[in-house]
């Protein structure tokens, strides 16, 4: 029978299935980091249990880790003690850990990929909604929650459902200025923040296929988002290009094979989605949110919506408190909302081709002297490769700040938080309410819009900049 | 985690919540997250609402001691934080109800006990509208019998049966799956050798 590639990702990693029961799934790689890991580390304790793979386990520090003065203790006691915990449980459990001031730390699903752990036709983990990012490289990667980040820990498996399969195919070629930012955002907006629940989505399509690895990251990375329990692409040239050589692909021989299998990794012809979407590249443009989830989002050309339009009794409850707490009119042109703060950093768009797009619409200029901008690399290796180009020198002569590597504003876990009533252009994913920080207003943009919104201090497509937004640096 | 708290059968008074897509968030912000301990997180249920929104449900009076939370569609999207469901038996919740769930939040729920419980929005509504009446109305939620009664209504739900069958006994998953390490071994010598190890590498 024609098989999706997710099907065939899941088959290849049934341990065990029995009839009126999950199936028994084996997890290639375990990510770990310190919020969702110190009550699953206690629980092995308690049953005097050990991990049973720690060579398929791999921890880092990113949640709480302050963004300034990384190499002093965190001044937060709290976040200290939730730090300290994950070092003292990987050293007890025999864990590798990647701690603050070492070059593999940094958002877990930025190391992954970076170190080449995260591979084709894997299974991946960790105790985070975020690991569908994994499944650009066609790893079937999903979040899990703690009582399940112990059971990995425990037995290396996980009992599952087989997922529905939805396939989300763009076909055609993204106008200018169109990122995969936009992609995802004009999905979720189409589809709604939960609409593909019970899901594994499959993104397809001639769109897709010439997204570079980076970009195809931010797609998968968002699916959750949309309430999938994984997002994923079929592997191809791109992707191994990307791996081939980085510390944990396969070398010589070994490559050879895994390259061979890779290839086998594709959706059938014939295979069978329970739901599809379809969109055409070519009539996307840059997107940004204007409510409190992530399915609130319009072109950037649109106005704040009138709840009063809405039919749907939910829906327009949700879009009155949403815009009650955005602090937000109907009717006002979005590219009119004057921002405090430009966020660029997360999983999402916190990686290296991210930085040099946003670096690129930068250089030379000065941002608007009333906009603060934040750029936080997604990691330790993300950091030190834009400062081999140089690309930390444009972000401070615009007069932006360049930090540390971490989750940082994404979640404001860390001290990088928004103040109440602040509003934020975020290349991160999550405009909840209070999630930059309480009180705190986020809107979600691609990389050029934070950077073009930088420069005017309102949210700004790059194409919308005029000569006067434009003011060199050293005028 | 030893065992779960079985399920068997809840009685109480539920709390209407008409928000659609709460995020989990919402349930328990971030800042919550940073204790290590796996209870004690009542104070962070909802606090950004209880704090900022006087009437928000939970600040109401007759509504603070519900222990059935009927909410809007979408409920426990975004962060993959189980915090969240220990935040609502903190908060004294044995069941939450909505037309949907988000499927970490779900998957979550079970692990400790919480019922998540689908109901067709239509009868979301009925529910919402006949504790807003009368607050004091008793709700029953059978899991043995798989429905949701009050007053003179009885609305069937379902569960699957295997996870209907842990919740009932109060068995651990870990402990589960450890019945069958022989699988797990067999699965394991079968694996590709060139397949990634989070050993330091070079
Ligand atoms: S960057 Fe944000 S979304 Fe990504 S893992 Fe960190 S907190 Fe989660």
């Amino acid at each position: 029978m024609p098989k999706t590639l997710a099907e065939k990702v899941y088959d290849a990693h049934v341990v065990r299935s029995a009839a009126g029961e999950p199936d028994l799934l084996f997890i290639d790689l375990h990510l770990v980091h310190e919020v969702t890991s110190p009550q699953a580390f206690d629980g092995l304790r308690a049953a005097g249990r050990t991990v049973r793979r720690p060579d398929l386990t791999m921890a880092t520090e990113d949640h709480n880790v302050p963004t300034l003065d990384i190499l002093k203790p965190i001044a937060d006691p709290v976040s200290r003690a939730q730090v300290e915990a994950l070092r003292r449980n990987a050293a007890e459990f025999g864990i590798r850990l990647a701690p603050m001031g070492d070059r593999d730390q940094g958002i877990v699903h930025v190391i992954g990929p970076q170190l080449g752990l995260t591979q084709p036709g894997t299974t991946i983990v960790c105790g985070d909604s975020h690991t569908s990012t994994h499944g650009a490289f066609g790893a079937l990667a999903f979040g899990i929650g703690t009582s399940e980040v112990e059971h990995v820990l425990a037995t290396q498996t996980l009992p599952q459902y087989r997922p529905r399969q939805m396939a989300v195919t763009v076909d055609g070629e993204l106008p200018e200025g169109v990122s995969a930012k936009d992609v995802i955002l004009a999905v979720i907006a189409r589809i709604g923040t939960n609409g593909a629940a019970g899901h594994v989505i499959e993104y397809r399509g001639s769109a897709i296929e010439a997204l570079s690895m980076e970009a195809r990251m931010t797609i998968c990375n968002m699916s959750i988002e949309a309430g999938a329990r994984a997002g994923l692409i079929a592997p191809d040239q791109t992707t191994f290009d990307f791996l081939q050589g980085r510390p944990h692909a396969p070398q010589g021989a070994d490559w050879d094979a895994a390259v061979e299998y890779w290839r086998t990794l594709r959706t059938d012809e014939g295979a069978v989605f329970d739901a599809e979407v379809v969109l055409d590249a070519a009539e996307l443009s840059p997107f940004v949110t204007w409510g409190t989830n992530p399915g609130q989002g319009l072109p950037i050309s649109a106005r704040v919506p009138d709840p009063a339009d809405l039919t749907d009794d939910n829906e327009r409850r949700a879009a009155e408190q949403a815009l009650a707490y955005m602090g937000l009119t109907p009717g006002t042109p979005l590219r009119e909302i004057e921002v405090d703060t430009v966020f660029l950093g997360s999983c999402t768009n916190g990686r290296i081709e991210d930085l040099r797009i946003a670096a690129e619409l930068l250089r030379g200029k000065k941002i608007d002297a009333d906009t603060r901008m934040l750029v936080v690399p997604g990691s330790v290796g993300v950091k030190a490769q834009a400062e081999a180009e140089g690309l930390d020198q444009v972000f401070l002569e615009a007069g932006a700040e360049w930090r540390g590597a971490g989750c940082s504003m994404c979640l404001g876990m860390n001290p990088d938080q928004l103040r109440p009533g602040e509003r934020s252009a975020s290349t991160s994913n999550r405009n909840f309410q209070g999630r930059q920080g309480k009180g705190g207003r986020t809107h979600l943009v691609s990389p050029p819009v934070a950077a073009a919104t930088a420069l005017t201090g309102r949210l700004t497509a790059p194409a919308d900049l005029q000569p006067a937004d434009l003011t060199s640096a050293g005028v | 985690m030893t065992a779960v708290d079985a399920f068997t059968t809840h009685t109480g008074t539920a709390a209407p919540l008409r928000r659609s897509a709460v995020d989990t968030d919402q349930i328990i912000p971030a800042e919550y997250l940073k204790r290590i301990t796996r209870t004690g997180f009542e104070d962070g249920l909802f606090s950004a609402w209880r704090k900022n929104e006087p009437d928000f449900v939970l600040n109401q009076p007759q509504h603070a001691d519900a222990s059935i939370l009927v909410a809007g569609p979408d409920f426990g999207t975004g962060s993959s934080r189980e915090h969240a469901v220990w935040a609502l038996m903190d908060g004294g919740f044995r069941v939450v109800i909505s037309s949907r769930f988000a499927d970490i939040f779900r998957n979550n729920s079970t692990k400790s006990g919480l019922l998540t419980v689908v109901l067709p929005q239509a009868e979301v509504e009925a529910l919402w509208q006949a504790v807003e009446v009368d607050p004091a109305t008793p709700v029953t939620v059978d899991l043995q019998a798989e429905t949701v009664s009050y007053g003179e209504v009885t609305v069937p739900f379902e569960v699957e049966d295997y996870t209907r069958w842990r919740l009932l006994e109060g068995l651990d998953d870990v402990g589960l799956t450890e019945r069958h390490l022989a699988d797990v071994e067999a699965y394991e010598a079968r694996r590709q050798p060139w397949l990634p190890k989070a050993l330091p590498a070079r």
